[in-house]
């Protein structure tokens, strides 16, 4: 196979290999060191994608990652969209083809791992063109940690594409021996195919490393493929150098039609020659650089359009001297071409469109100046102003931390670029208190180029719509007339037009089509481009697939899975587990056969009729600590804790400020001067959070100390009629009798040699024990429980039987059976509101109007008339049999529903409008285009008398 | 624990049994079952005296550890520290601190079993942290004795450098969040070569 | 990821932190003796300025300290970090203070 633009004696790609490549569907060849855009134009290839909108033919326009057109897919070795053939390393075995403007995800899941790492730097370099290398160089000497990186394989930045030279020796050299300096110089962490995508606070920049894409089906499954850098620098130079603009015109999007700088890249750094006879079309003097290279690499230049009235001498002579035809005061208006431009249209500048005539040509280079690359300076907060000389927007000058440097600063000249990084990483180290020695600035060109045309578009010579065939945003397919139809339409913000037109919202950010809107834009409204500036920049300035933010957070790392010292246990009896927040609590044991409904049916029958045990340890639990403990918990509960004697507990409910119930749990006096505190599973780190608030910031004088145990104690409730019988035969001497035991109290034991707290509280409404034990020692305790109940029958159960139980006796989950609009009269519990308390938090709250309002919505039970239809938890209440035309007025919603073994029915709690009013009313619940009819009855449905505690 | 002498109670770590395949540079184990014990006092204040008196060493400042004594103290908050000791001595060093606070407002809460703690040690153990841990933990700035509260990956961990670099780092972590960090740290060493 | 500067712990990122609203919002001595209006303003209503503005904050992943700090809610900066009970530094402007407070 043959790569007919490859040209000798130019290119830093290895000839010695030859790597296959597949482009819609077509084999070609290609070299390391090419990447997908380069090879293609070695092949001849320019047309690689389709106009998203229109359909036309798209080419390759940029060598780099400002490229508007060229978007492919991978399909191969790994599907993966919209990626820019400009950037995409060649590999041996890339399957691509060329996209109009949508890709395809993945069907499969992604193989490859990607992952994070956090880097500290007191210097961060962004580019290792010649600013940021000479910037680094400065920093590296001082032995500050330096951090400098770039996007391409290798440091150089734009020397790659250009034939400069430094101290009198191709600049190459020069990149050589900085990069082996930098390399070896232990304080410096050079990373390349690493681009900064973003600047955040504190001058946070995350740079996306793609370690072994241009590995392809080589790379080593182990490392991660792409790496999200962290990285926190006390100072940052933006040495990002400046990407190239094209000029608008007719049919400026026909493939071959290419940024100049772009065609001087193809040709130095790959060899490749994209064209046979080229036109070149500028406002500025750095395409001619294009065209002399070119022409001295055997292209045809047929001719140079410049849109300025004179031509600099110098280029002029160049130009005559290689016989280039150069038409100054000249523009294009327009192309022609099927698949490729193949003939350009040019004409005086001031004649509108008078003696036109055209050039034939297979290339057009174009150049409308450069605009450095400012959005990570302008994410930083950095102010932007116009410079007229360069035609464009510059940095307005350094933040305390951040800098810019090189072509980024504005500078045009190879001289002025290394002397500017050398001051830049020496101003950032000396603001840094970072003594730096002088560096001298190597020896490179610094004659200043003649000053730029401001030139965004030429006017269409055709009749009709002016603009209607000049593409601003290739990857958009948005014109030139579409900005005139916003302005028309009465936008005057560059903003406002920006999503209007879309112009700047494709994968590019707008690099080479955003400042082109602002020019337009100003043209349009007659105003200064200058006092219009340009639309904001936003991270991320590149795309960064998903599965790189992702990183490692996946499977099983997604988010941290907590459990107990007992989920070992719960695993090998065959408990299926719910997820409560980050926990992972058992839900039931199913036995081999048994449904959901047959196990949660058998654990709550065991647990009315016999003995059951659960896992309680995701139960949050504070040690309140200080003479002053019992005020503080009478300040937080609505009821009184100081009361309390050693030894005893007492349920409590917390509100907020506003009056509503924020959690609840149990109190248990350990001693005069602590409390152990129980908070609801979900609401742990919340309610010591809360509390630290009061105790810090309200009370400070308060003698408390608060300190989570949660962790420290296992608790396993022990549960049912035949629970005394289980605790008896594990506890030596234990008084387990009613009088001696009474509910709710703590009576310290030693079960299985453990000492452990057993606390009678329960959560059922039956005899119910709570066997506290530190938690390493919680597997020995709960299966010694477990054997001395299996001769009753003991059953080890989940939080769906927890909850049946609970909700049988009405007693609440917050959080489910409230959202926050809920007080504890709502929930029948007035009885926990004390009417002794000067105050509490929240009491004040309980006499606003609106809390006394007769029809709040309140805790009641709900039993469908039929017995047997579940009620889905949040189906709505309405008060006729059939669904009113809407509004269909709700009266409040279910909260819970279960099927009881008990009550042998299904029933459900729920928030109901005036519902301690209704009971006994029949009401509705909308379910699959039916109603079902429910009875309100009084929450609690079971052992209302409360006789069953006692076992 | 001073429980039924004839019967030694059984108890198991949170990490029992963890043995990852782990890259040359890099060791983790489980160091289990320390005594750990939450001591709240005013700094500086007489409390804090006597603490520091009964251990025979000032209690540590913001963000260090007093570590290779009999008790180590971890900086936990300006009022809060974590004292760390052999395995079954909770009973005993409380009754002691709290025999030397007395009647002052100061208290001692056992706490051995809320966490556990990873021993670290290796090259690779800052570019592991770094996978996870936001924190500047370079030897200029991290040496032998710091300690910081923060997060590693997302879970709550206390990182204490036991030697600079971090060379040798012990994590304390909450015990139900041991397996997450646990797995995370053998996943965050598939790059390295493990396994 | 913004750093804060906790004022025992140092800098740290903002997700180890809690934000707790705005500071010098007493919890008024006797509610009893407020009208529901008064009431109302201390439970649902702060201040939203543009500029600093002087708020709470806790480091929760951290020293589990709460302090206050005063931050530029247009450019997100903190400009100072105090300790719980110091003087608000922009002054004793506080409207809660002054009508809730009573």
């Amino acid at each position: 196979m043959s790569t007919p633009f490859r040209v000798a004696g130019h290119g830093r790609v290895d000839r010695s290999a030859t790597l296959a490549f597949t482009f819609d569907g077509t084999a070609y060849t290609g070299h390391p060191g090419d990447t997908l855009a380069s090879a293609l134009l070695a092949n001849g290839v320019h047309r690689v994608a389709t106009g998203i909108t229109y359909g036309r033919p798209r080419g390759i326009v940029a060598a780099g990652v400002e490229e508007p057109n060229a978007l492919v897919q991978i399909e191969a070795p790994f599907p993966e969209p919209m990626l820019t053939a400009t950037t995409v390393e060649l590999y041996d075995g890339l399957v691509a083809r060329g996209l109009g403007g949508r890709g395809r995800l993945a069907a499969t899941p992604d193989p490859a791992r990607y992952d994070a790492k956090h880097l500290h730097a007191e210097l961060l370099v962004v580019g290792a063109g010649p600013a940021g290398l000479a910037a680094a160089l400065t920093a590296a000497g001082t032995g500050a940690r330096v951090v400098l990186l770039d996007s391409a394989p290798e440091c150089g930045g734009s020397l790659l594409g250009t034939r400069e030279h430094i101290d009198g020796r191709p600049a190459q050299e020069w990149v050589d021996a900085a990069t082996r300096r930098l390399t070896a110089a232990p304080n410096v962490t050079l990373l390349t195919r690493t681009t900064a995508f973003g600047h955040y606070d504190d001058h946070l920049v995350l740079a996306l490393e793609k370690r072994t894409d241009h590995l392809g089906a080589a790379a080593p499954r182990h490392l991660a493929r792409q790496r999200v850098w962290r990285i926190r620098a006390r100072q940052v130079v933006h040495a990002t150098g400046a990407t190239e603009r094209p000029v608008a015109f007719d049919d400026n999007d026909r493939p071959g039609i290419m940024l100049a700088s772009a065609a001087r890249t193809y040709l130095h750094r790959y060899g490749v020659l994209v064209g046979r006879r080229a036109t070149v079309f500028t406002t500025n003097d750095s395409a001619y650089d294009a065209a002399l290279d070119l022409a001295d690499a055997g292209v045809e230049v047929a001719a140079v359009v410049d849109a300025r009235p004179t031509v600099p001498e110098r280029l002029s002579r160049a130009c005559a001297e290689r016989g280039i035809p150069v038409h100054a005061g000249h523009v294009v208006t327009g192309t022609s071409g099927v698949d490729r431009v193949s003939r350009v249209h040019i004409a005086e500048r001031d004649g509108r469109g008078a003696r036109r005539h055209g050039v034939d040509c297979d290339v057009l280079l174009v150049s409308g100046g450069w605009n450095p690359a400012v959005a990570l300076f302008s994410q930083a907060r950095g102010t932007l102003r116009h410079d007229a000389g360069l035609a464009t927007f510059v940095p307005g000058g350094p933040l305390a931390a951040v800098r810019t440097a090189g072509a980024a600063d504005g500078l045009r000249t190879l001289g002025a670029c290394l002397a500017d990084g050398i001051a830049a990483a020496t101003a950032a180290l000396t603001a840094l208190d970072i003594a730096v020695a002088p560096v001298p600035v190597p020896a490179a060109d610094t004659e200043l180029p003649h000053p730029a045309l401001e030139l965004w578009r030429v006017p269409s010579p055709r009749d009709g719509v002016d603009g209607a065939a000049q593409f601003v945003d290739l990857q958009r397919d948005a014109l030139v007339s579409d900005v005139f139809r916003a302005t028309g339409a009465g936008l005057r913000s560059v903003e406002h037009v920006k999503r209007y037109t879309t112009v700047g919202t494709a994968h590019d950010q707008g690099r080479t089509s955003g400042i082109l809107a602002s020019g337009i834009v100003a043209e349009a409204l007659g105003t200064d481009v200058a006092d219009l500036g340009t639309t904001s920049f936003r991270p991320p300035v590149q795309p960064v697939a998903f599965a790189a933010f992702a990183g490692r957070d996946r499977g099983d790392l997604f988010d941290p899975v907590r459990v107990t010292a007992l989920h070992a246990w719960h695993q090998e009896h065959g408990a299926l587990f719910e997820d409560i927040g980050q926990w992972k609590r058992p839900w039931y044991y199913p036995l081999p056969g048994e449904t959901m409904d047959d196990a949660v049916r058998r654990e709550c029958r065991a647990a009315r009729t016999g003995v059951a045990m659960m896992d309680g340890s995701t139960l949050g639990k504070i040690s309140v600590q200080g003479p002053d403990a019992g005020c503080f918990l009478d300040r937080l509960y609505t009821n009184v804790m100081s009361t309390l004697k050693p030894g005893r507990i007492r349920y409590g409910v917390l509100c907020g400020v506003d009056g509503m119930v924020l959690d609840d749990g149990t109190v248990l006096r350990v001693s005069d001067g602590e409390f152990l505190l129980t908070t609801t599973t979900g609401n742990a780190a919340k309610v010591l959070e809360w509390m630290e608030e009061w105790l810090q910031t309200e009370w400070p004088e308060l003698r408390v100390h608060l300190t989570s145990v949660t962790e420290h104690w296992a608790t396993i409730p022990l549960v049912g009629p035949r629970s005394r019988d289980v605790l008896a035969a594990v506890t030596d001497g234990l008084d387990v009798t009613a009088d001696a035991f009474p509910f709710m109290s703590r009576r310290d034991t030693v079960i299985a040699g453990v000492e452990a707290r057993v606390c009678r509280i329960s959560f059922s409404g039956e005899l119910a024990y709570e066997v506290n034990v530190p938690s390493w020692y919680a597997t020995s305790v709960w299966q010694a429980l477990y054997d001395a109940g299996r001769p009753l029958g003991i059953t080890p159960y989940g939080t769906e039987t927890m909850h049946v139980l609970r909700a049988e006796k009405a007693y609440p989950i917050i959080g489910q059976d409230t959202d926050g609009t809920v007080t504890p009269q709502d929930l029948g519990m007035s009885w926990v509101v004390s009417r002794k308390k000067k105050d509490f938090v929240g009491r004040r709250s309980f006499g606003r109007a609106e809390n006394l309002r007769a029809d709040r919505k309140q805790l009641v039970a709900l039993l469908p008339v039929d017995g047997h239809t579940l009620l889905p938890e949040g189906a709505q209440i309405i008060a006729t049999e059939t669904i009113p035309a809407p509004p269909v007025p709700m009266l409040g919603h279910v909260t819970s529903s279960y099927r009881s073994a008990a009550l042998e029915r299904t029933f459900a709690l729920a928030l109901l409008r005036s519902g301690s009013e209704r009971v006994g009313e029949t009401l509705y619940v909308p379910l699959d285009g039916r109603t079902v009819a429910v009875t309100v009855a009084e929450p609690v449905l079971y052992d209302k008398e409360g006789a069953r505690r006692d076992g | 624990m001073t429980a039924d002498s004839s019967l030694r109670p059984v108890r198991t770590s949170p990490l029992a049994g963890w043995d990852p395949a782990l890259p040359p540079g890099l060791s983790a184990r489980e160091v289990p079952f320390r005594t750990q014990l939450t001591l709240r006092a005013a700094p500086g204040g007489a409390v804090a005296r006597a603490v520091a008196e009964y251990l025979g060493h000032p209690l540590p400042g913001p963000c260090t550890a007093h570590l290779d004594t009999e008790v180590e103290v971890l900086w936990l908050g300006p009022d809060e520290w974590l004292l760390v000791a052999a395995p079954d001595r909770a009973a005993e060093l409380t009754a002691g601190l709290r025999a030397a606070i007395g009647d002052a407002f100061g208290s001692v809460t056992d706490t051995s079993a809320q966490r556990t703690v990873l021993a670290l040690a290796g090259d690779l153990l800052p570019d592991v942290l770094a996978h996870g841990c936001a924190l500047d933990l370079g030897p200029a700035g991290a040496p032998a004795g710091t300690c910081h509260t923060t997060l590693l990956a997302q879970a709550g961990v206390t990182l204490v450098v036991r030697e600079a670099g971090p060379r040798q780092a012990w994590l304390f972590v909450r015990s139900s969040f041991a397996g997450y960090l646990a797995a995370w740290l053998a996943d965050a060493c598939v790059e390295y070569g493990a396994g | 990821m913004q750093l804060i500067p906790c004022p025992w712990c140092g800098p740290r990122e903002e997700t180890e932190f809690h934000y707790g609203g705005q500071a010098h919002v007493p919890h008024p001595e006797d509610p009893a003796a407020l009208d529901d209006e008064q009431w109302a303003r201390y439970v649902f209503f702060r201040d939203n300025p543009k500029g600093p503005f002087a708020e709470r904050w806790a480091h929760t992943a951290g020293c589990r300290r709460w302090f206050n700090a005063v931050r530029d809610t247009a450019s997100h900066a903190f400009l100072s970090v105090y300790p719980v009970g110091a003087p608000n530094p922009l002054g004793d402007g506080s409207r809660q203070g002054q009508e809730a407070g009573a």
